[in-house]
């Protein structure tokens, strides 16, 4: 099935399967759909075996950064004594990010299941589904099938009856796109501000309360009961041949395209073909100019750039960019790339938790220097300035909120030049996206 | 959160002071107490309970104001200042009363791309609201932007209090609004 829109016979639903069918919600709907299968077989298991399987799949973290699963979970030592948890990073605040949204919203228990497996592979007795807090919808689903989920004894003291604890709470959180960072998480979890730590120690050493922790993103979770049913083989061999990339990925379309909304195919997808049959490419009388494909912290790509990617982790690096959270935003011809750097500039400078003077001082001046290109009242030197800028907010600080605030600022200039040109010699918007005041 | 404030907070000042007068009565008394004991349990600490404690003030209180602060500091072991520390840290406590309709509406770039400038104009328009951050004449209504929701293949969506609503165009919001109890 598909949500809002029925499944592309080239989209290859697994994770997906079920969005738009309310069936799916509950958790005899899920067993019914073959759910906590994979979790009774999972606590026969040992969880050095759990791991191996996850790390032979193949399967990277779809929260951004692209590790490995696998090898993340074997950091983690089961038994030496310390409490171990497991956090579930559902922050999704990634502007152009909205898939595990959709996961939490029509399958619930595809999350749990996964969480409690992850939890019992890495002797957590313990996991926290960390939940932006505007996600209401979502928020109700998971609480509700949560609370089904300890009724049914799927998940408690004694967790489908085998004796073994995995406890899964729900966190909400309170509006702050920072909580999204892994360590800044754990410091909301706590009760505290939403500040990321100095790495290293890193989680699985030191993490929430000081004790090892793993993080992982809900899509990645709710991967592994697949991984567990099918076998690592299956999972891999949904790749085009690139063995650094395998599985199937959900993407989020949104912006300037005929059929926004989320899209699973496989690792490897050719991204033209993905943009024009199963988005349904531009807008009635309107050209594609430029897409952000990795959630808005990634270098922003021409047309022509996005149309030789293929759609894996090594494939947008080739092209320029990353694949991020998988968040595809589409601009046409009728925007001005100038007023939506701008924009997402002081998206960043609202979300700098400003403990570092290059990410608090850097995101402002920035919004502040294309804010005033973007009124017809910019120079030629501001647009030097913005890049030595961005030179200088990159890789320097604790997180790298600072870094990707720089990437569509740097990205932009080098592709889209003359739009900020036309801008400062014609001292107003070409497109009339702001006129001069 | 470096500023995070909701822009125009400052508008609900005098709303927010006549609160004072009255005497403050505990938000965790009875049912509220128990559901915080309960919450309580789920972590090693009583500082985590904070961002949930919270959330509790917000749906009995509609807002957060310093006594109610002072209270859920005392119940975890915390000092006032910290625990008013992290509420300005986050968006969506509000430490002023705000309209019975609490309207959030995403203008980040991919939604604004898709017109959600006009459609914050046409809160604004029909709500009688007049500026961002400012509460109705009447009290109903107050209209924010915010950063992405989290739906941006569903633009523009908008919040008002718990109800999430997609695909929001501006001639849909006289519609919207009259549908409001
Ligand atoms: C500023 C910032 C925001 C982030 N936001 C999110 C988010 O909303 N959701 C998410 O899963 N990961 C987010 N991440 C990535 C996490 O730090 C972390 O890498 C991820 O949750 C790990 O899970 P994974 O290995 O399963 O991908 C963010 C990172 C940064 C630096
Ligand atoms: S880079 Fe920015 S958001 Fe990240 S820790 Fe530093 S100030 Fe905070
Ligand atoms: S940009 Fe508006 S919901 Fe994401």
């Amino acid at each position: 099935m598909g949500y809002p829109h029925t499944s592309h016979p080239k989209e290859t639903p697994v994770l997906s399967q079920y969005f738009g069918d309310p069936g799916a919600r509950s958790l005899d709907g899920w067993k019914q759909r073959g759910g906590y299968r994979a979790l009774e077989k999972a606590l026969g298991m040992s969880p050095a075996d759990i791991v191996n399987e996850v790390k032979e799949s193949g399967l990277r973290g779809r929260g951004g950064a692209g590790f490995p699963t696998g090898v993340k979970w074997s950091f983690m030592k089961p038994g030496d004594g310390k409490p171990h948890y497991l956090c579930v990073n559902a922050d999704e605040s990634e502007p152009g990010t909205f898939k595990d949204r959709e996961i939490m919203r029509w399958t619930p228990h595809a999350l749990i299941e996964g969480a409690a497996i992850g939890a019992y592979a890495i002797g957590a007795e313990t996991c926290y589904i960390y939940i932006r807090g505007e996600f209401t919808e979502p928020l109700r689903v998971m609480n509700a099938a949560v609370k089904e989920a300890y009724a049914a004894g799927v998940i408690g003291p004694n967790a489908m009856g085998t004796g073994k604890r995995i406890d899964v709470h729900v966190h909400k959180g309170a509006g702050a796109y920072i909580c999204g960072e892994e360590t800044a998480l754990m410091n909301s979890l706590e009760g505290k501000r939403g500040n990321p730590r100095i790495k290293p120690p890193f989680p699985a050493v030191a993490g929430l309360f000081g004790k090892p922790t793993t993080i992982n993103n809900v899509e990645t979770l709710a991967a592994v009961p697949h991984i567990l049913n099918r076998g690592a083989a299956w999972y891999k061999g949904m790749s085009r041949g690139n063995p650094k990339s395998t599985g199937t990925k959900l993407f989020s379309v949104c912006g300037n395209v005929a059929k926004p909304g989320n899209y699973e195919v496989e690792m490897g997808f050719p991204f033209k073909e993905f943009l024009y049959e199963l988005c349904g490419g531009p807008l009635p009388g309107r050209r594609f100019k430029a897409i952000i494909p990795g959630g808005s912290s990634v270098p922003i790509q021409t047309v022509e750039e996005a149309e030789a990617t293929v759609m894996d982790y090594e494939g947008f690096i080739a092209q320029g960019t990353m694949l991020g959270s998988g968040g595809v935003i589409v601009f046409d011809d009728s925007q001005c790339m100038v007023k939506h750097i701008a924009r997402l500039a002081r998206f960043y400078a609202h979300e700098s938790c400003a403990q570092c003077t290059q990410c608090r001082e850097g995101t402002a001046w920035t919004t502040r220097i294309l804010e005033r290109i973007e009124r017809g009242h910019g120079t030629m030197a501001d647009l030097d300035t913005l890049l030595e800028l961005a030179d200088q907010m990159t890789g320097k600080t604790i997180c790298v909120l600072s870094d990707s605030c720089a990437a569509p600022i740097v990205s932009g200039i080098k592709k889209f030049r003359s739009e900020f040109e036309a801008h400062i010699t014609g001292k107003r918007c070409p497109m009339g996206a702001t006129a001069a005041a | 959160m470096g500023g995070g404030h909701a822009p125009g907070d400052t508008s609900h000042g005098d709303r927010g002071h006549a609160h004072h007068d009255a005497p403050y009565e505990p938000v965790f008394v009875g049912a509220v107490k128990d559901e915080l004991t309960e919450i309580l349990g789920r972590y090693p600490t009583k500082m985590a309970a904070l961002l949930p404690a919270l959330w509790i003030v917000q749906r009995e209180r509609g807002w957060v104001s310093d006594s109610a602060m002072a209270e859920v500091a005392q119940l975890l072991d915390l000092t006032p200042a910290y625990v008013k520390g992290v509420v300005t840290f986050y968006t969506m406590y509000h430490q002023h009363p705000v309209g019975k309709y609490f309207v959030q509406v995403c203008t980040t770039s991919p939604c604004g791309a898709c017109g959600a400038e006009k459609v914050v104009e046409a809160f604004l328009k029909h709500t009688g609201c007049g500026e961002l951050g400012a509460t109705s004449p009447d009290g109903r209504y107050t209209v924010i932007e915010v950063e992405c929701l989290g739906a941006c293949g569903f633009a523009t969506p908008v919040m008002i209090n718990e109800e999430f609503i997609e695909s929001v165009t501006a001639d849909k919001v006289p519609e919207l609004l009259t549908q409001l109890p």
